[in-house]
């Protein structure tokens, strides 16, 4: 009776495509906001995960995400490399700066001060020139968007396109001359501020006069500790929050989570795609049902049972539960491979796809429901009935 | 001339009411009728009398709410639900007034449907529906939506599927009654033709007077009661015959 059901649900064009619409509008919007979601959360650590070699974070006990920074004194850095355990400790300096741009304008940029003798921290990929160029006389290394974006200078003619920032070229961090050694890339930010590097000591000169200076201590292990362990030893000796690299990304999405309306938002639209798609396939399909309750007692006169129906029925809301998960999905991919080099942030792992079809598993049983309830209640006697 | 001797269903006091109080409407009122292998039986009466409900009551799709009913010695009332759609799937075919036919499958298709339910695989229960077709002389359209027939073929078909998968009872409710007169003469003929086989019995309810002479037996209700049932038989040949 497969094909029975099959060609019953395809025979009816008209609702059989209203139903996957139904569908398909759910597992679309629900995947695409999750993925945007999923692609904002992962900037707000964005910056953390450039920084691949630290195995911990030693920062002050009050951060609560990576851009809240509270600076500690120089002397804790020693106080960290004497932990049992730590290989070595280097201290990043993070900040936001104003440069000045040749048009005058002001453009506030993420500052990283990288170690002096190591640069440990550094850029993840060099698009020109080398980190080690960090060592010159007032270097610094931009990121490869604000280069053509927020610090790009005017348009050599007018109405032309902004003159992309290159090596070589001058800027004001702060009122103190920049010049630009390199061009890295790293990964989106959520401020999506222009990402500068220079090293720790020339950072502490550019930013404004202050007290403590020292945003975070960089930590690697020695080999054979557990990175979670050398955090628990770091705040036993010294009394500073200590966190793994995954467990200070965590802590910072969670800030966001918990302080900023993004979650709500998101949770709204997808709920929203939920409610809007079971709406949809559901009303559809019981029409689709009523429209056959003829059929479906015919059937029932000619002997097919109630787990027959019920297959019947399950089968038809696989198919259409499959063919809208598939299309919508699709569809959400398609807009994520477009928008990949736009500022949109949409990150599509496989949990999202997971997350979306036990959603359009609900919705086709939701609206399998009230139609298998139909059917099973159905009086045979009413295929006698004119 | 086939034997009339070894009895298809059996009606003793059947009674149904529909609804309860003051609304109920009592459809039939104590039914004893007795229903041969091998016979045509026509089951005729006013609009209203009970003929329906009788014939649901005996194909087992409604429960009476008094009196019995045993086909092939099974009472289907006592029977548990799953059971009785096995037995309807099994023994009895339905041919209705509207067809009930399934828009989106084939001729072929519709007529296999019996056999998939009683679950009989694809391949074979299309070939056993093109056979059947064949003989209702729709071996040419096999291939045709129920939309592409015309109401005499679509009946013609929902024949075949009556008797596609060989049931002892088949039961029809106004056959004809949606086909203009010549086209009923025709399908009522070609039941009589095809359907009529030993041990098998038919229970056609009909208002047509023309398709009388189609009965072995006709009996006559009125108000939820048998009235009285004649005998064609003991009418000579060729009155009956005759159109
Ligand atoms: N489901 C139902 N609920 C209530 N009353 C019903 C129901 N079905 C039939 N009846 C009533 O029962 C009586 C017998 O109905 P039935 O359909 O058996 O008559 P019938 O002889 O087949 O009539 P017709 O020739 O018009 O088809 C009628 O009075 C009808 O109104
Ligand atoms: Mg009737």
């Amino acid at each position: 009776m497969n094909f029975v059901a099959l060609k019953m649900l395809i025979g009816d064009r008209a609702k059989y495509i209203g139903i996957i619409v139904g569908i398909t509008f759910a597992s679309l919007l629900i995947t695409q906001q999750l993925a945007i979601f999923t692609g904002i959360m992962t900037r707000t650590f964005g910056a953390i995960t450039d920084l691949g070699q630290p195995d911990v974070w030693v920062m002050d006990p009050k951060v609560q995400f990576i851009d809240d920074v509270k600076p500690l004194q120089d002397t804790e850095l020693y106080r960290v490399r004497g932990v049992e355990g730590v290989d070595w400790a280097v201290p990043l300096y993070k900040g936001l700066l104003k440069a000045r741009l040749s048009n005058g304008n002001f453009q506030t940029c993420n500052v990283f001060g990288l170690d002096d003798a190591t640069l440990i921290g550094g850029p993840p990929e060099m698009v020109e020139g080398r980190v080690e160029d960090l060592r010159r006389a007032d270097s610094v290394i931009v990121d490869e968007y604000a280069a053509v974006g927020k610090l790009a200078g005017p348009p050599r003619e007018p109405g032309g396109k902004p003159e992309p920032l290159r090596v070589g070229a001058t800027i004001e961090l702060n009122d103190h001359r920049a010049i630009v050694v390199g061009i890295c890339r790293v990964q989106r930010t959520f401020q999506s501020q222009p990402v500068v590097y220079t090293t720790y000591s020339r950072a502490t000169t550019f930013a404004p006069r202050e007290r403590k200076l020292l945003s975070f201590v960089l930590v690697g292990a020695k080999a054979g500790v557990e990175p979670e362990e050398l955090c628990a030893r770091i705040q036993a000796a010294t009394g500073l929050a200590a966190q793994t690299r995954e467990g200070f990304k965590w802590t910072t999405a969670m800030y966001f989570l918990k302080y900023t309306g993004i979650p709500i938002n998101f949770g709204i639209a997808v709920l929203l795609g939920f409610l809007v798609g079971t709406a949809i396939a559901g009303q559809t399909f019981y029409n689709f049902t009523l429209d056959n309750l003829k059929q479906f007692g015919a059937l029932k006169a000619m002997g097919a049972g109630n787990a027959t129906l019920l297959r019947m029925i399950l089968l038809q809301a696989l198919l259409v539960g499959m063919i809208g998960y598939g299309l919508g999905v699709g569809v959400a991919a398609t807009f994520g491979i477009l928008s990949r080099n736009s500022e949109l942030a949409f990150r599509l792992p496989w949990q999202i796809l997971a997350v979306t079809a036990t959603a359009v598993t609900v919705i086709c049983m939701l609206s399998a429901l009230i139609s298998i309830r139909k059917v099973i209640t159905l009086e045979p006697a009413i295929v006698f009935k004119g | 001339m086939i034997q009339h001797t070894e009895t298809a269903v059996v009606c003793r006091g059947v009674k149904k009411v529909y609804g309860e109080g003051a609304s109920s409407v009592q459809a039939l009122r104590g039914v004893d009728l007795e229903v041969r292998s091998g016979e045509l039986l026509m089951l005729v009466g006013p609009s209203g009398c009970g003929k329906t409900t009788l014939i649901s009551v005996i194909a087992g799709i409604l429960d009476p709410t008094g009196g019995e009913c045993i086909v092939f010695g099974e009472n289907l009332a006592a029977m548990p639900q799953s059971r009785r759609t096995a037995f309807r799937g099994k023994s009895i075919g339905f041919v209705f007034q509207a067809y009930n036919l399934l828009p989106a499958l084939s001729a072929a298709e519709n007529v296999a449907v019996p056999l998939l339910i009683l679950g009989q695989r694809r391949a074979q229960a299309l070939q056993r529906a093109q056979a059947a077709l064949e003989k209702v002389g729709m071996g040419d359209r096999s291939h045709s939506r129920p939309s592409q027939l015309s109401g005499g073929q679509q009946q013609r078909v929902a024949i075949a599927r009556a008797l596609v998968h060989d049931p002892r009872l088949v039961v029809c409710d106004e056959p004809t009654s949606a086909l203009d007169a010549d086209t009923g003469q025709r399908v009522m003929s070609l039941l009589r033709e095809v359907a009529i086989a030993p041990g098998r019995a038919l229970v056609i309810v009909t208002h047509d007077s023309r398709t009388f002479h189609f009965a072995d037996r006709i009996a006559r209700m009125d108000d939820g009661h048998i009235e009285s049932i004649t005998d064609n038989a003991a009418e000579p040949a060729s009155a009956r015959h005759a159109p």
